[in-house]
Protein backbone atom coordinates (compact mmCIF):
# COMPACT_ATOMS: atom_id res chain seq x y z
CA UNK A 1 0.00 0.00 0.00
CA UNK A 2 1.14 3.51 -0.99
CA UNK A 3 0.59 6.07 1.13
CA UNK A 4 -0.61 9.71 -0.94
CA UNK A 5 -0.69 13.40 -0.40
CA UNK A 6 -3.58 15.98 -1.01
CA UNK A 7 -1.44 16.38 -4.59
CA UNK A 8 -1.93 12.76 -5.39
CA UNK A 9 -5.60 12.79 -4.59
CA UNK A 10 -6.58 15.28 -6.73
CA UNK A 11 -4.70 13.75 -9.44
CA UNK A 12 -6.61 10.89 -9.16
CA UNK A 13 -10.09 12.82 -9.02
CA UNK A 14 -9.09 14.39 -12.27
CA UNK A 15 -8.40 11.18 -13.67
CA UNK A 16 -11.43 9.55 -12.07
CA UNK A 17 -13.29 12.04 -14.58
CA UNK A 18 -11.53 12.35 -17.77
CA UNK A 19 -7.98 10.53 -17.92
CA UNK A 20 -7.94 11.54 -21.74
CA UNK A 21 -6.50 14.64 -20.47
CA UNK A 22 -2.38 14.71 -20.31
CA UNK A 23 0.03 15.22 -18.03
CA UNK A 24 0.30 18.64 -18.34
CA UNK A 25 -3.07 19.60 -18.56
CA UNK A 26 -3.89 18.20 -15.13
CA UNK A 27 -0.54 19.60 -14.04
CA UNK A 28 -1.72 22.96 -14.76
CA UNK A 29 -5.08 22.66 -13.19
CA UNK A 30 -3.09 22.02 -10.19
CA UNK A 31 0.01 24.05 -10.49
CA UNK A 32 2.29 21.57 -10.91
CA UNK A 33 5.15 21.25 -14.16
CA UNK A 34 4.00 18.61 -16.51
CA UNK A 35 7.20 16.45 -15.73
CA UNK A 36 6.21 16.44 -12.43
CA UNK A 37 2.48 15.36 -12.83
CA UNK A 38 3.83 12.62 -15.12
CA UNK A 39 5.94 11.06 -12.66
CA UNK A 40 3.15 11.58 -10.11
CA UNK A 41 0.66 9.64 -12.34
CA UNK A 42 3.32 6.88 -13.22
CA UNK A 43 3.82 6.32 -9.30
CA UNK A 44 0.03 5.73 -9.24
CA UNK A 45 -0.12 3.36 -11.67
CA UNK A 46 2.24 1.62 -11.05
CA UNK A 47 1.68 0.87 -7.53
CA UNK A 48 -1.65 -0.32 -8.92
CA UNK A 49 -3.61 2.45 -7.78
CA UNK A 50 -4.57 3.36 -11.23
CA UNK A 51 -5.94 -0.21 -12.74
CA UNK A 52 -6.81 1.07 -15.80
CA UNK A 53 -8.73 3.13 -17.78
CA UNK A 54 -12.60 2.62 -19.20
CA UNK A 55 -14.51 4.23 -21.97
CA UNK A 56 -17.73 5.82 -20.70
CA UNK A 57 -20.02 5.00 -23.99
CA UNK A 58 -23.90 5.35 -24.47
CA UNK A 59 -24.93 1.67 -24.48
CA UNK A 60 -28.15 2.48 -25.66
CA UNK A 61 -26.85 3.96 -28.56
CA UNK A 62 -25.00 1.01 -29.79
CA UNK A 63 -27.72 -0.87 -29.64
CA UNK A 64 -27.64 -2.27 -25.85
CA UNK A 65 -30.46 -0.72 -24.30
CA UNK A 66 -30.96 -2.76 -21.22
CA UNK A 67 -28.50 -3.53 -18.18
CA UNK A 68 -29.21 -6.45 -15.62
CA UNK A 69 -27.67 -7.13 -12.35
CA UNK A 70 -28.15 -10.70 -11.51
CA UNK A 71 -27.42 -11.97 -8.17
CA UNK A 72 -27.02 -15.49 -8.54
CA UNK A 73 -27.18 -18.81 -5.74
CA UNK A 74 -25.70 -21.60 -6.77
CA UNK A 75 -27.51 -24.97 -6.03
CA UNK A 76 -27.28 -26.57 -2.69
CA UNK A 77 -27.35 -29.81 -4.40
CA UNK A 78 -24.50 -32.35 -5.61
CA UNK A 79 -21.35 -29.86 -5.10
CA UNK A 80 -21.03 -27.34 -7.35
CA UNK A 81 -17.64 -26.56 -8.19
CA UNK A 82 -16.60 -22.35 -7.95
CA UNK A 83 -14.27 -22.63 -10.51
CA UNK A 84 -16.46 -24.31 -13.40
CA UNK A 85 -18.99 -21.68 -12.14
CA UNK A 86 -16.52 -18.94 -12.20
CA UNK A 87 -15.10 -20.45 -16.04
CA UNK A 88 -18.95 -20.57 -18.04
CA UNK A 89 -19.94 -17.50 -16.63
CA UNK A 90 -16.77 -15.35 -17.71
CA UNK A 91 -17.39 -17.10 -21.58
CA UNK A 92 -20.31 -15.36 -21.73
CA UNK A 93 -19.97 -12.38 -23.81
CA UNK A 94 -23.34 -10.27 -22.60
CA UNK A 95 -21.76 -11.01 -18.72
CA UNK A 96 -19.34 -7.39 -18.21
CA UNK A 97 -19.17 -8.27 -14.45
CA UNK A 98 -18.45 -10.95 -12.49
CA UNK A 99 -17.94 -11.15 -8.54
CA UNK A 100 -17.95 -13.83 -6.17
CA UNK A 101 -20.09 -12.29 -3.06
CA UNK A 102 -21.03 -13.80 0.66
CA UNK A 103 -24.03 -13.12 1.35
CA UNK A 104 -27.96 -13.92 0.20
CA UNK A 105 -25.83 -14.52 -2.88
CA UNK A 106 -22.80 -16.36 -4.03
CA UNK A 107 -22.36 -13.97 -7.48
CA UNK A 108 -23.22 -10.87 -8.91
CA UNK A 109 -23.09 -10.52 -12.70
CA UNK A 110 -23.26 -7.25 -14.83
CA UNK A 111 -25.58 -8.58 -18.32
CA UNK A 112 -25.79 -6.29 -20.93
CA UNK A 113 -29.00 -7.13 -23.78
CA UNK A 114 -30.30 -5.58 -26.63
CA UNK A 115 -33.66 -5.77 -25.04
CA UNK A 116 -35.74 -7.40 -22.41
CA UNK A 117 -36.52 -9.85 -25.21
CA UNK A 118 -32.84 -10.09 -25.39
CA UNK A 119 -32.08 -10.76 -21.47
CA UNK A 120 -34.85 -13.46 -21.71
CA UNK A 121 -33.14 -15.13 -24.13
CA UNK A 122 -29.21 -14.41 -22.32
CA UNK A 123 -31.00 -15.93 -19.02
CA UNK A 124 -32.96 -19.03 -20.76
CA UNK A 125 -29.90 -20.19 -22.80
CA UNK A 126 -26.92 -18.94 -20.90
CA UNK A 127 -27.51 -17.75 -17.19
CA UNK A 128 -29.74 -20.57 -16.58
CA UNK A 129 -27.84 -23.67 -18.42
CA UNK A 130 -24.44 -22.46 -16.10
CA UNK A 131 -23.13 -25.32 -14.36
CA UNK A 132 -24.15 -25.32 -10.39
CA UNK A 133 -26.74 -22.16 -10.83
CA UNK A 134 -29.45 -22.32 -8.08
CA UNK A 135 -31.64 -19.47 -7.59
CA UNK A 136 -31.90 -16.27 -9.70
CA UNK A 137 -32.82 -12.33 -9.03
CA UNK A 138 -32.79 -10.09 -12.07
CA UNK A 139 -33.03 -6.46 -11.40
CA UNK A 140 -32.79 -3.91 -14.40
CA UNK A 141 -30.40 -1.18 -14.03
CA UNK A 142 -32.19 2.87 -14.27
CA UNK A 143 -29.46 4.40 -13.37
CA UNK A 144 -25.58 4.83 -12.44
CA UNK A 145 -23.54 7.39 -10.76
CA UNK A 146 -19.80 6.90 -10.12
CA UNK A 147 -18.80 8.76 -6.98
CA UNK A 148 -15.41 10.02 -6.25
CA UNK A 149 -15.50 8.07 -2.93
CA UNK A 150 -13.00 9.21 -0.30
CA UNK A 151 -11.02 11.26 -2.92
CA UNK A 152 -13.59 13.84 -3.26
CA UNK A 153 -14.05 14.96 0.70
CA UNK A 154 -10.43 16.52 1.62
CA UNK B 1 -26.22 8.78 -35.96
CA UNK B 2 -25.93 5.30 -37.10
CA UNK B 3 -22.48 3.27 -36.54
CA UNK B 4 -21.68 0.53 -39.10
CA UNK B 5 -19.32 -2.24 -38.71
CA UNK B 6 -16.48 -0.54 -39.49
CA UNK B 7 -17.71 1.37 -36.26
CA UNK B 8 -18.25 -1.41 -34.19
CA UNK B 9 -14.96 -3.33 -34.99
CA UNK B 10 -13.01 -0.11 -33.95
CA UNK B 11 -15.18 -0.48 -31.04
CA UNK B 12 -15.12 -3.57 -29.97
CA UNK B 13 -11.08 -2.98 -29.31
CA UNK B 14 -11.21 0.69 -28.38
CA UNK B 15 -14.17 -0.93 -25.63
CA UNK B 16 -12.07 -3.15 -24.49
CA UNK B 17 -8.28 -1.46 -23.64
CA UNK B 18 -8.95 2.23 -24.38
CA UNK B 19 -4.96 2.36 -23.80
CA UNK B 20 -4.20 0.73 -27.22
CA UNK B 21 -2.46 2.94 -29.05
CA UNK B 22 -4.04 3.94 -32.47
CA UNK B 23 -1.61 2.13 -34.76
CA UNK B 24 -2.33 -1.30 -32.74
CA UNK B 25 -6.15 -0.49 -33.12
CA UNK B 26 -6.21 0.33 -36.66
CA UNK B 27 -4.39 -2.48 -37.36
CA UNK B 28 -6.56 -4.90 -35.47
CA UNK B 29 -10.00 -3.32 -36.61
CA UNK B 30 -8.14 -3.86 -40.25
CA UNK B 31 -8.69 0.17 -40.87
CA UNK B 32 -6.02 2.94 -41.50
CA UNK B 33 -5.06 5.08 -38.63
CA UNK B 34 -6.29 8.14 -40.10
CA UNK B 35 -9.84 6.02 -40.64
CA UNK B 36 -9.84 4.88 -37.20
CA UNK B 37 -8.90 8.54 -35.45
CA UNK B 38 -11.56 9.74 -37.83
CA UNK B 39 -14.36 7.12 -36.74
CA UNK B 40 -13.77 7.29 -33.18
CA UNK B 41 -13.44 11.26 -33.01
CA UNK B 42 -17.32 11.52 -35.07
CA UNK B 43 -18.43 8.70 -32.47
CA UNK B 44 -17.30 11.30 -29.74
CA UNK B 45 -18.68 14.15 -31.14
CA UNK B 46 -22.23 12.14 -31.39
CA UNK B 47 -21.81 11.71 -27.85
CA UNK B 48 -21.80 7.59 -28.19
CA UNK B 49 -18.36 7.92 -26.54
CA UNK B 50 -17.72 10.01 -23.41
CA UNK B 51 -15.09 10.59 -21.50
CA UNK B 52 -12.40 7.96 -20.72
CA UNK B 53 -11.89 7.24 -17.37
CA UNK B 54 -9.26 5.87 -14.97
CA UNK B 55 -10.24 2.75 -12.47
CA UNK B 56 -9.35 3.33 -8.99
CA UNK B 57 -8.38 0.19 -7.26
CA UNK B 58 -9.34 0.96 -3.75
CA UNK B 59 -7.68 -2.27 -2.24
CA UNK B 60 -4.37 -0.68 -3.36
CA UNK B 61 -4.88 2.59 -1.41
CA UNK B 62 -5.77 0.30 1.90
CA UNK B 63 -9.15 0.41 1.46
CA UNK B 64 -9.77 -3.46 2.37
CA UNK B 65 -13.94 -4.11 2.32
CA UNK B 66 -16.07 -3.14 -0.09
CA UNK B 67 -19.89 -3.75 0.21
CA UNK B 68 -22.67 -3.84 -1.89
CA UNK B 69 -25.65 -2.66 -0.16
CA UNK B 70 -28.87 -3.04 -1.59
CA UNK B 71 -32.43 -1.00 -0.42
CA UNK B 72 -35.62 -1.25 -0.73
CA UNK B 73 -37.14 1.87 0.63
CA UNK B 74 -39.83 3.14 1.63
CA UNK B 75 -42.20 4.13 -1.22
CA UNK B 76 -45.66 5.25 0.59
CA UNK B 77 -43.32 8.57 0.57
CA UNK B 78 -43.19 10.99 -2.72
CA UNK B 79 -39.32 12.16 -2.53
CA UNK B 80 -38.24 8.43 -1.10
CA UNK B 81 -35.77 8.25 -4.08
CA UNK B 82 -33.94 12.16 -4.15
CA UNK B 83 -34.05 12.25 -0.40
CA UNK B 84 -31.67 8.86 -0.21
CA UNK B 85 -29.71 10.03 -2.94
CA UNK B 86 -29.08 13.54 -1.87
CA UNK B 87 -28.15 11.92 1.37
CA UNK B 88 -25.86 8.79 0.04
CA UNK B 89 -23.65 11.39 -2.14
CA UNK B 90 -22.84 12.89 1.07
CA UNK B 91 -21.09 9.76 2.57
CA UNK B 92 -17.52 9.83 1.61
CA UNK B 93 -17.41 5.75 2.13
CA UNK B 94 -20.01 6.11 -1.27
CA UNK B 95 -18.61 4.87 -4.01
CA UNK B 96 -21.34 4.20 -6.84
CA UNK B 97 -25.61 4.83 -6.79
CA UNK B 98 -27.78 2.76 -9.05
CA UNK B 99 -31.20 2.65 -9.09
CA UNK B 100 -33.56 -0.56 -10.53
CA UNK B 101 -36.24 -1.84 -11.31
CA UNK B 102 -37.24 -5.08 -9.39
CA UNK B 103 -36.94 -5.92 -5.98
CA UNK B 104 -34.18 -3.81 -5.26
CA UNK B 105 -35.15 -0.22 -5.69
CA UNK B 106 -31.12 1.12 -4.83
CA UNK B 107 -27.98 -0.64 -4.41
CA UNK B 108 -24.70 1.59 -2.90
CA UNK B 109 -21.09 0.24 -3.09
CA UNK B 110 -19.90 1.28 -0.03
CA UNK B 111 -15.71 0.46 0.54
CA UNK B 112 -14.17 1.03 4.06
CA UNK B 113 -10.40 0.39 5.59
CA UNK B 114 -11.53 -2.61 7.54
CA UNK B 115 -14.32 -4.65 9.20
CA UNK B 116 -14.28 -2.65 12.43
CA UNK B 117 -14.32 0.68 10.45
CA UNK B 118 -17.18 -1.07 8.10
CA UNK B 119 -19.07 -1.69 10.79
CA UNK B 120 -18.84 2.03 12.13
CA UNK B 121 -19.86 2.98 8.68
CA UNK B 122 -22.71 1.27 8.35
CA UNK B 123 -24.10 2.41 11.92
CA UNK B 124 -23.49 6.41 11.62
CA UNK B 125 -23.65 7.01 7.79
CA UNK B 126 -25.83 4.18 5.82
CA UNK B 127 -28.89 3.89 8.57
CA UNK B 128 -29.07 7.15 8.87
CA UNK B 129 -30.02 7.67 5.55
CA UNK B 130 -33.93 8.40 4.74
CA UNK B 131 -36.61 6.08 4.24
CA UNK B 132 -34.89 2.97 4.56
CA UNK B 133 -37.59 0.17 4.43
CA UNK B 134 -35.55 -2.84 3.92
CA UNK B 135 -31.13 -3.58 3.40
CA UNK B 136 -29.42 -6.49 2.80
CA UNK B 137 -25.59 -6.72 2.58
CA UNK B 138 -23.11 -7.97 -0.06
CA UNK B 139 -19.83 -8.46 0.78
CA UNK B 140 -17.43 -8.63 -2.27
CA UNK B 141 -15.01 -11.72 -2.29
CA UNK B 142 -13.39 -11.20 -5.74
CA UNK B 143 -13.63 -9.92 -8.64
CA UNK B 144 -13.39 -12.35 -11.34
CA UNK B 145 -14.22 -10.07 -14.45
CA UNK B 146 -14.87 -6.59 -14.87
CA UNK B 147 -15.47 -5.57 -18.60
CA UNK B 148 -16.00 -2.18 -20.32
CA UNK B 149 -16.48 -4.33 -23.73
CA UNK B 150 -19.97 -4.44 -25.14
CA UNK B 151 -20.35 -7.81 -27.54
CA UNK B 152 -20.56 -5.78 -30.36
Amino acid sequence: MIEIDATDRAILRAMAEDAGQGAGAIGRALGLSQPAAWRRIRRLEEAGVIAGRRVVADRAALGFGVTVFLGVKLATKGRPSLEDFERAAQAIPEVQVVQHVLGLFDYRLRVVARDIADFERILRRRIMTLPGVGQVEANVLLSEEARPGPLGFG
Amino acid sequence: MQIDDTDRRILRHHLADPEMAGAELARRAGVTAATAWRRIERMRAAGILGPVRAVIDWRALGWEVEVSLRFTLDKTHPRAFDDFIAAAREVPEVTSIETFLGRVDVRLTVIARDMAHYAQVYRDRILRLPHIADTEALMLVATIRDEGALPL
